[in-house]
């Protein structure tokens, strides 16, 4: 029956996509996660009034922060060519996307870190301080805690973002679903392959979003 | 316990320097409840965070526990801080926590072991009468139960001062009594001395023994809280007093009285202490052949003793009302002859 509706459907190759797009996907998101939150919690503790107040810091990361949000992810990755190659030392495959994609969304979450670390209450904070509290308590049991909802649920924004960018860095070489579609299917006008490739993402994206809505809301409290 | 030598705090801000506290002066007995009365902008939430070293003052110090709190910093702060409890207006829990979490936060902080942490966290649930709550996180809470975890929290570590900073400004009037209840309860039982600032005169009232007033950084009168009620020398101290002794509608009434009888005195007694309780109007009436009506009274209870007044209007022959005001004027009651200003 498959067969007949979609004829130049590989299965092989789909699967081997899909498992190359959930491995760009994970492996990034668990980079962009942690360099994220490294990057929010910076912005947020050098901001003015905060614990670390620091302008020399907050402009420099901020501006970083804000040069690579802003640059396109399809002319990043061909901006990031020489650093990938003297990094991964090929332009071709999975691990070749994994720089531009980390460095395309890590800026991205960290502005979403940020912004849930602003908004948990000063006087909690305080009273942590007031208690006798170290700044890494701090960190780790007052805004790491307390914003980790909101940390949960802009990953998981984040992580349907770096599904779309994997499907970019699918174009030029990358491999996964946006690769087989593009090269497979578009290319060879194989339009059910485009079809299934693109219903295998709209699955993964689905299944992202149901997940990150289930941890946010078992983690909020409020 | 705590003394604060001509301390001084200077704000820089874009319009110029605010200089929020002004050469201040105190000295906090152990186990004295101490009240800074003053509305907001006066500096008593600057000068009760440098008890802990929240704000540090721009000159002079803090002593509080033997410890100079405006000169020690890093880890030496810390340990001061852990032996400083704190309460919020707005209780400031950790939402993620549950109230046994939150209130197993500080002791976390101070590395005690975890079947320490336990004992002591069920000890705290029961002193603040919160049974059965362990288990709930904050937003289950009512705001009388958030600062009853705000309070245990605060206790855990053992501290040897509370500061209360406008701890009971969010809660409404009865919850604020059962909380004031519980803070006088916690220093009987525990000799804990507490320090805390409001703008409600009421909270002084029922709670504190000493009060200081203040005004624009500085201290413009303190003393016993008796005292100071039957007395008040500042013009901001005698309206911080009237919020308690005189309802709101008093002046009205006492002008509308004026207007209606202008003849007779209107007299406004004041009761302080044991002559509180003395038969002073049955007196009076027994004395006298004049006519007594009562047109308002109140009294209150302090840590100190009891405090009243009374408006009393007072008619008959000018000759016999003007004994009877001679009379009330050997009395132990403080009395003043109100006329139409």
């Amino acid at each position: 029956m498959l067969e007949q509706w979609l004829p130049n459907v590989n299965w092989e190759n789909i699967w081997e996509a899909t498992i190359e797009t959930l491995y760009m996907t994970s492996i990034s998101v668990v980079a962009t996660f942690i360099l994220g939150i490294l990057l929010g919690l910076l912005l947020f503790l050098t901001a003015k009034g905060n614990l670390w107040e620091n302008k020399m810091v907050y402009t420099v990361v901020g501006a970083f922060v804000n040069i690579f949000r802003s640059i396109p992810f399809i002319i990043l990755i061909v901006l990031l060519i020489p650093f990938t190659k003297a990094l991964v030392g090929t332009m071709i495959g999975e691990n070749a996307a994994l720089p531009a994609l980390i460095i395309g969304a890590a800026p991205f979450y960290a502005r979403m870190v940020e912004i849930a670390l602003r908004e948990i209450d000063k006087g909690v904070i305080e009273a942590a301080k007031a208690m006798g509290a170290k700044t890494s308590t701090i960190i780790w049991k007052v805004l790491l805690s307390e914003s980790m909802p909101a940390l949960v649920s802009g990953i998981t924004v984040t992580a349907i973002a770096l599904v779309g960018y994997t499907a970019m860095a699918g174009v030029i070489g990358a491999g996964g679903l946006g690769n087989l579609a593009y090269l497979d299917g578009f290319q060879r006008s194989r339009e059910d392959v485009v079809l299934v490739a693109t219903v295998v993402i709209l699955l993964i994206v689905f299944v992202i979003q149901f997940v990150g809505d289930f941890f946010t809301n078992k983690l909020d409290k409020r | 316990m705590i003394s604060i030598s001509s301390v001084k705090k200077i704000f820089s801000t874009k319009n110029g320097k605010v200089t929020a506290v002004d050469d201040i002066n105190l000295v906090i007995n152990r186990g004295e409840i101490f009240g800074v009365i003053g509305y907001s902008g006066a500096g008593k939430s600057t000068l009760i965070r440098m008890l802990n070293g929240l704000e540090t003052p721009t000159s002079g110090s803090v002593v509080v526990a033997d410890r100079e709190v405006s000169k020690i910093k890093g880890s030496e702060l810390r340990q001061a801080r852990r032996e400083i409890g704190m309460i919020f207006q707005h209780f400031n829990l950790l939402w993620s926590r549950t109230v046994r979490e939150n209130i197993a936060f500080p002791l976390e902080i101070a590395g005690v072991p975890k079947s320490e942490r336990e004992r002591k966290v069920n000890e705290l649930i029961k002193l603040v009468g919160l049974e059965g709550r362990g288990d709930s996180y904050p937003s289950q809470l009512s705001g009388g139960q958030k600062q009853r975890v705000g309070i245990a929290r605060a206790l855990a570590n053992d501290p040897k001062v509370l500061l209360c900073d406008e701890a009971t400004s969010a809660l409404d009037p009865q919850t604020t009594d059962a909380i004031l209840d519980l803070l006088v309860d916690i220093n009987k039982r525990l000799g804990l001395t507490i320090v805390l600032i409001t703008h409600e005169m009421h909270v002084i009232r029922k709670i504190c023994h000493r009060v200081a007033v203040m005004e624009a950084g500085h201290i413009v009168e303190m003393g016993p809280v008796l005292d100071v009620f039957k007395s008040p020398e500042q013009p901001i101290t005698k309206r911080f007093v009237q919020q308690v002794t005189e309802p709101e509608e008093s002046k009205e009434t006492i002008e509308h009285l004026l207007e209606q009888y202008p003849d007779g005195q209107l007299v406004k007694l004041t009761f302080v202490g044991e002559s509180a309780e003395q038969p002073v109007i049955a007196n009076l009436i027994r004395q006298f052949n004049i006519g007594v009506n009562l047109v308002q009274g109140k009294v209150s209870q302090t840590q100190n003793g009891p405090y009243g007044t009374l408006f009393v209007h007072l008619t008959g022959a000018s000759e016999e009302v003007n004994k009877a005001v001679e009379y009330l004027k050997e009395q132990k009651v403080s009395s003043e002859v109100i006329t139409n200003a």
